[in-house]
């Protein structure tokens, strides 16, 4: 695709129009095929593995849980380095001395984009099953499972998108110690779940990593509190003079 | 807002020929719903002018589970209780009447029944069928003995509480008393109760039961809508019930020749091979069917050997349908007067129809025949000839009665042949289980010690079925008088009780045996099912299991071998079309090894339609 651009350069613009307009849709896609890798092991693992022992079901899972972490996070550095290559390959092309796009947009929208599709594959079958005339409990089970399930999705979902932005960050400025806390965070969560069903034990600790991050997503993309008093009131002259872009 | 309702799920997704399987295997699913199996649906059954049976919503209904206590605790299903509707889990003593109709009449408070399956019959006796059955398909009407119909004289069937004949607009279905229904009543005693008058608060313990059923109205109504010409794909909306008639002739008759036989004068031995229940596909039908169906091959057997020493042919006919006013008689009385059989009503003598015949301690046999004919005096003669002797069965003929419901009263409405029908009822049935779930061998006292192994209980003689060899006998005797044996010979035909032993064990306890294995044609050997036969009809398209086993069981028993190859009997079997039906059987395993030793029996064994004349007419209003 790279190469493409870069040798012919009529769809320089269609190209330029796709990477100005930001979709959500393309690290979407490189979500789903970190998981898909790391679905196809455990498939596999599975598969040889002793189906009958309970205690290497559960080690199985955990495994599969770290591996796909540690994919979905190797995919994020992968579509990183892939827009990297692309604007240096855009700059050589435009006439422009500085970077056309803005790579903390960029990092927000891949953070988005692996968010939804998390987010997406965790709840839609919890949504399907949810559908029928019943609800959890019959054997005993929390009735909690579908509301916890619900806020769970949505702190990951929000989770990637700091990790997003953070993870770009600290990898424009070299920062390896920050990525490699990304990564360990992202580990953490996601073995938070499996105090479930202790909902407490997971959805709280959960929410406070994820205001954490948040607070640290907030001033690596350059905010303040002197930033966030302006915008809350609308008195932003950089924001308001900043939308006016050179044509 | 607030209500969310924790499932138990029934799926029996049934109701057409086809069943579907519901299955939820993932996780999530399972710490909601809990499927049950083993359960049976009531079915919509529609006739000329009613609909009966039982329907449920297209996508199932679903309802607050409560365990009734009685029949005043009716009231919190039908006035006070807070979460409508309910699902009313029955045990079987509170299946009656009077709740039924309650229930019926409160229907949108009522989204569903289920019925707990003892798992001994109720000593009183339980029948739901109707207290007069096929009354107004029978002989007796405003024009022919109008004091005998509707039961006038004797009710046939008094425990009968015309259940099955009721229609409902919710599900009904049956469950087996097992693990299944003690989660449903800790379900009900741990969510659902009311404790010291507390209304009991979501999420609550409720069911979903699955039954819709697509045909409505009535028959004619159905056909109408199932032959709709517009659509490229016409969907079927009903199925008519049938199956097949079967029977064999002591003589060979040219089968491709149809209508009269010049010369031939017939005695045809009649028994019913169907049953039925309130729920669907359930039809033990024991001392309602079973016994006489078993009476006469054990009594055809008895026979094979004498054959030649008769002058007039006997036609061993098993009726199909008999229980659903007469599908499989009518239809043979049809195919008689419309030369569509091999032989017409003028080649009949006489009747000899096998009903009832279970035996208990105190009870004997009856000969109930038609008053209204026997005032013919030609008739009666004929009639008086029965009295078949045997060893201490008494028999008494019986003359201020009508007929029971019998295959004897379609012929009769043709014309006045002579003809009895036996029984094991003076008056009204001796069985407290007429067409019900509880005909079974349990209800016959089929008792076999539970030490013994499956081939050992296959070859010990009961003492039911020694009662019932000595019915087999008294009939083969009486057919073989009728047939114009002569009495000097009668002592010879003796039925056999080690046959009639393994009969029984195959209708009623398990069909798949060493004994039935043999008789089969390989290819169907499937067929045979390790459960207790189930006697009803089902539709036309589908092979009914009794028809199946009389068919196999009857070559077996009045055929003989003969000695060709596999391919020759297949090929006999269509050169010899007319005369004889050539089967290759499977025959017995070889000791020691999993090979069998197969051979062709040859036989006159023949099936027809046993379909209801309206379908072939294309009148269903009559």
């Amino acid at each position: 695709l790279l190469a493409c651009f870069l040798a012919d350069p009529a769809p320089v613009s269609a190209g330029l129009g796709f990477l100005t307009t930001p979709d959500p849709g393309v690290p979407a896609f490189f979500w789903l095929v970190s998981l898909l890798l790391s679905s196809l092991v455990w498939f596999i693992s599975v598969q040889i593995s002793n189906k009958e022992s309970a205690a290497q079901q559960k080690g199985l899972l955990i495994f599969g849980v770290v591996l796909s972490v540690l994919l979905q996070e190797t995919f994020r550095f992968g579509y990183y380095k892939l827009l990297k290559k692309a604007n240096e390959g855009l700059l050589t092309l435009s006439q422009e001395e500085t970077m056309p796009i803005s790579i903390r947009q960029l990092a927000y929208v891949s953070g988005l984009g692996f968010g939804f599709m998390s987010g997406a594959f965790s709840v839609v079958n919890i949504l399907a099953d949810s559908a029928g005339p019943g609800t959890i409990g019959i054997h005993g089970d929390s009735q909690h499972y579908f509301l916890s399930s619900a806020f769970m999705t949505m702190a990951i979902i929000l989770l990637h998108m700091f990790w997003g932005v953070v993870f770009f960050d600290a990898c424009e400025k070299r920062c390896w110690w920050a990525v490699g806390l990304v990564v360990i965070v992202h580990l953490l969560v996601s073995c938070l779940t499996f105090q479930n069903p202790d909902y407490t034990a997971t959805l709280v600790p959960a929410y406070v990593i994820l205001f954490g991050m948040g607070v640290w997503a907030f001033y690596t993309a350059g905010g303040s509190l002197r930033n966030l008093k302006l915008c809350l009131t609308c008195k932003d002259k950089d924001f308001l003079l900043s939308n006016h872009r050179p044509r | 807002s607030n209500n969310s309702v924790t499932l138990l799920v029934i799926s029996s997704c049934s109701g057409r020929p086809a069943m579907k399987i519901c299955v939820s295997s993932n996780s999530v699913g399972n710490k909601i719903y809990i499927n049950l199996n083993e359960t049976f649906p009531c079915v919509r059954l529609l006739n000329a002018t009613h609909q009966i049976g039982c329907q449920s919503s297209f996508a199932g209904d679903v309802g607050v589970v409560h365990l009734l206590e009685s029949e005043e605790n009716l009231d919190w299903v039908l006035g006070s209780g807070p979460n409508p509707p309910y699902m009313v889990i029955l045990e079987s003593t509170l299946f009656t009447r009077p709740i039924m109709m309650k229930l019926k009449h409160g229907s949108q408070r009522v989204a569903g029944v289920v019925v707990v399956e003892p798992t001994t019959n109720p000593p009183d006796g339980f029948s739901p069928h109707t207290s007069c059955p096929n009354e107004n398909t029978g002989v007796y009407s405003e024009s022919y003995g109008p004091s005998y119909a509707h039961c006038n004289v004797t009710v046939w069937n008094p425990l009968g509480t015309g259940l099955s004949y009721e229609e409902f607009d919710f599900p009904i279905f049956s469950m087996k008393d097992s693990n299944d229904t003690e989660v449903l009543r800790r379900c009900y005693r741990e969510h659902n109760r009311a404790v010291n008058g507390s209304t009991p608060q979501y999420p609550l313990c409720a069911m979903q039961l699955f039954s819709h059923m697509s045909a409505v109205r009535d028959t004619a109504t159905c056909m109408r809508r199932s032959e709709i010409p517009f659509s490229l794909t016409p969907e079927e909306v009903c199925d008519p019930l049938g199956d097949e008639n079967v029977w064999a002739s002591t003589k060979p008759l040219n089968n491709t020749a149809k209508g009269h036989k010049e010369g031939e004068s017939v005695v045809i031995a009649a028994a019913k091979m169907d049953s039925r229940s309130f729920f669907f596909d359930v039809a033990p039908g024991a001392d309602g069917t079973a016994t006489g169906l078993v009476a006469l091959l054990a009594a055809a057997n008895a026979l094979r050997n004498a054959t030649a020493e008769l002058n007039r042919t006997i036609l061993y006919t098993f009726f199909h349908g008999e229980t659903f006013d007469y599908i499989g008689s009518s239809r043979m009385v049809y195919d008689m007067e419309n030369n569509q059989f091999a032989l017409d009503l003028d080649n009949v003598h006489s009747i000899l129809e096998v009903g009832q015949v279970a035996l208990g301690s105190n009870s004997r046999l009856w000969l109930h025949s038609d008053p209204v004919s026997r005032r013919n005096s030609s008739v009666n003669v004929e009639v008086r000839l029965y009295s078949p002797h045997s060893r201490s069965t008494s028999i008494y003929p019986n003359v201020t009665q009508p007929l029971p419901p019998s295959s004897l009263q379609r012929f009769l409405r043709a014309r006045p042949i002579p003809g009895v029908v036996i029984e094991n009822h003076q008056a009204s049935f001796t069985n407290k289980y007429y067409q019900s779930i509880f005909d079974n061998a349990e209800s016959l006292q089929l008792n076999y010690s539970p030490n013994l192994t499956a081939e050992e209980q296959l070859e010990f003689v009961t003492d039911a079925a020694k009662n019932l060899t000595e019915v087999a006998t008294a009939v083969a005797r009486g057919l073989y008088l009728q047939a114009g044996g002569h009495p000097a010979g009668m002592n010879a035909v003796q039925a056999d009780s080690r046959l009639v032993s393994k009969m029984l064990y195959t209708f009623l306890v398990r069909g798949k045996n060493s004994w039935s294995e043999q008789l089969v044609s390989p290819e169907l050997a499937s067929q045979l099912k390790d459960r207790p036969t189930n006697f009803y009809i089902g539709v036309h398209q589908q092979m009914s299991e009794p028809r199946f086993m009389v068919q196999t069981i009857l070559a077996n028993l009045t055929g003989t071998i003969v000695n060709v190859t596999k391919e020759n009997c297949q090929k006999q079997k269509e050169d010899e079309e007319d005369l004889y039906y050539y089967q290759w059987v499977q025959g017995p395993l070889r000791p020691n090894s999993t090979e069998r030793d197969s051979f062709c029996v040859r036989s006159g064994v023949r099936r027809f339609a046993a379909k209801s004349p309206a379908f072939v007419l294309r009148e269903y209003t009559s």
